[in-house]
């Protein structure tokens, strides 16, 4: 589904990916996680090419991201992605939000996207707050909007960029569960989080990276039973002791 | 002071004609009226097209904003009014020239609107550029990760933001075409100030000339203030900005 192969970028001078390659197969989940600054941001920001990246090549179901010749917004239109910061568009109803590209990029009408928008806010738990605005809703309810927003567009896969950090603790778990139980329903997933025990849970595979490589790529059980680099090990006890 | 105070002028006869200085005034807050709205849609159409194309990321675009930005602001209003009269018409090819000095309809109407629309458009594309500026590029990224195009992007997502958020500072300018527009009687437009000039010298009553006059643009200007505070009040976004305490 995702196949990233040698990819390198760098500001200016600064290397920010060096070389990194890995695969997600469908129905996969592979959870990315290391230390902040390690690159795992940019990484999946290329995967649908909101960072450009100068060396490699990442195809996603069967499209080439960095081809010139790529209709990149129709490719963003099949891979959801989920940000920390929410990035709900405020001046607009969570109904509005929902329905938004499904009209302007799908060509759906505006009834099949309403009822398609309420059918996904109802999984997250959120039917009753159709009509609110975005500032009107806590941030764990404002980042489940978030993930109906982007399954709303029947992604192929969902990217999510650190989706509970921004969260204060106790709306952490409302947001997992919504992503344990997609993540159960077989979705492609890549999910850079620090949630060790959303990756022990749902992940079938773990990268670690650190200063812009991947460090390790192992099956998840094996990542936490035995962490193979230093690095790994050093970053897995600090987070995990405490 | 040895000044013959005579408030009711306005309601008599100017010296060589049937109207009254009323009329006169009237006529003159018309056309003031007439140059600030047709300036001022100019300046918002213009305005936020060339500040939007101050944030695209596009070289060439980038290039063209700015020296827009620049001609338009560091030029004084008085000089750029002169100029799009007396200098631009001689510039054109020689038929369009002509057509411009003899057959165009209010002449010195559509030019001052022109340049004041202009002017004011530099303006409003630096607030624009300093809202859309202002948005954390992650409504962006989450408008493109959706499959918008960029152009969607700013159609739906971004302006729609940037555009609230520079209301206050729009409401000023808004203000400042009023204001702006009675440079407008230099190239001949028969509006406020111009009639002003007319009637303190015909009726030889300047202070109440320009007492009512003063009164006259500071209603323009206030209405405009108080158009633009609903604007603001109506498109106010629940839960996102507090109500002003």
């Amino acid at each position: 589904m995702i196949e990233i192969r040698d990819v390198s970028k760098s500001y200016g001078a600064t290397p920010v990916l060096k070389g990194c390659s890995t695969t997600v197969a469908k129905g996969e989940v592979v959870v990315v996680c290391g230390p902040s600054g390690s690159g795992k941001s940019t990484l999946i920001k290329c995967v649908n090419g909101l960072e450009p990246f100068q060396q490699g090549r990442i195809v996603v179901d069967g499209v080439s991201v960095g081809d010139p010749a790529t209709n990149l917004p129709r490719l963003r239109a099949r891979v959801g992605m989920v940000f920390q910061h929410f990035e709900l568009f405020p001046h607009m109803s969570v109904r509005r939000n929902l329905a938004l590209a499904q009209v302007q990029v799908l060509g759906r009408s505006a009834e099949e996207a309403d009822a398609r928008g309420l059918k996904l806010l109802d999984r997250v738990g959120l039917a009753a707050h159709a009509d609110k605005h975005p500032a009107q809703l806590s941030g764990g309810q404002q980042q489940r909007v978030a993930i109906a927003r982007a399954l709303a567009m029947d992604p192929v896969c969902m990217l999510f960029d650190e989706p509970t950090s921004a969260l204060d603790p106790e709306m952490i778990g409302e947001v997992l569960d919504v992503m344990v139980e997609l993540a159960r329903e077989g979705m492609t997933m890549m999910v850079v989080t620090h949630e060790m025990g959303f990756a022990r849970q749902v992940a079938q595979r773990i990268l670690f990276m650190d200063q812009g490589e991947i460090v390790e790529d192992s099956p998840a059980g094996d990542f936490f039973a035995a962490p193979k680099s230093q690095r790994a090990q050093l970053f897995l006890s600090r987070i995990l002791h405490h | 002071m040895d000044y013959h105070w005579n408030w009711g002028i306005f309601l008599e006869q100017v010296k060589a004609g049937e109207e009254t200085y009323l009329h006169w005034l009237v006529t003159g807050l018309g056309w003031t009226l007439a140059v600030s709205l047709a300036a001022w849609l100019l300046a918002l159409l213009l305005g936020i097209t060339v500040g939007t194309l101050r944030t695209v990321p596009h070289k060439g675009l980038a290039v063209l904003g700015a020296t827009w930005v620049e001609l338009f602001r560091n030029i004084p209003l008085l000089v750029q009014m002169f100029l799009w009269f007396f200098v631009v018409p001689e510039l054109l090819p020689p038929d369009w020239g002509l057509w411009v000095k003899q057959d165009m309809l209010a002449k010195e109407f559509v030019t001052a609107a022109l340049c004041l629309g202009l002017f004011t458009s530099a303006r409003v594309a630096e607030q624009v550029r300093a809202g859309v500026g202002s948005l954390a590029r992650g409504q962006r990224d989450a408008a493109l990760a959706l499959g918008l195009t960029l152009p969607q992007a700013y159609r739906h997502v971004i302006l729609p933001q940037a555009l609230r958020i520079v209301i206050p500072p729009l409401t000023s300018e808004f203000m400042n075409v009023f204001k702006n527009s009675s440079i407008a009687f230099a190239i001949g437009v028969m509006e406020l100030t111009f009639q002003a000039r007319q009637m303190q010298e015909d009726s030889e009553q300047g202070i109440e000339t320009y007492l009512a006059v003063t009164l006259l643009y500071f209603i323009c200007a206030f209405a405009a203030n108080r158009g633009m505070a609903w604007i603001e009040a109506r498109s106010r976004v629940p839960g996102l900005i507090a109500k002003p305490g």
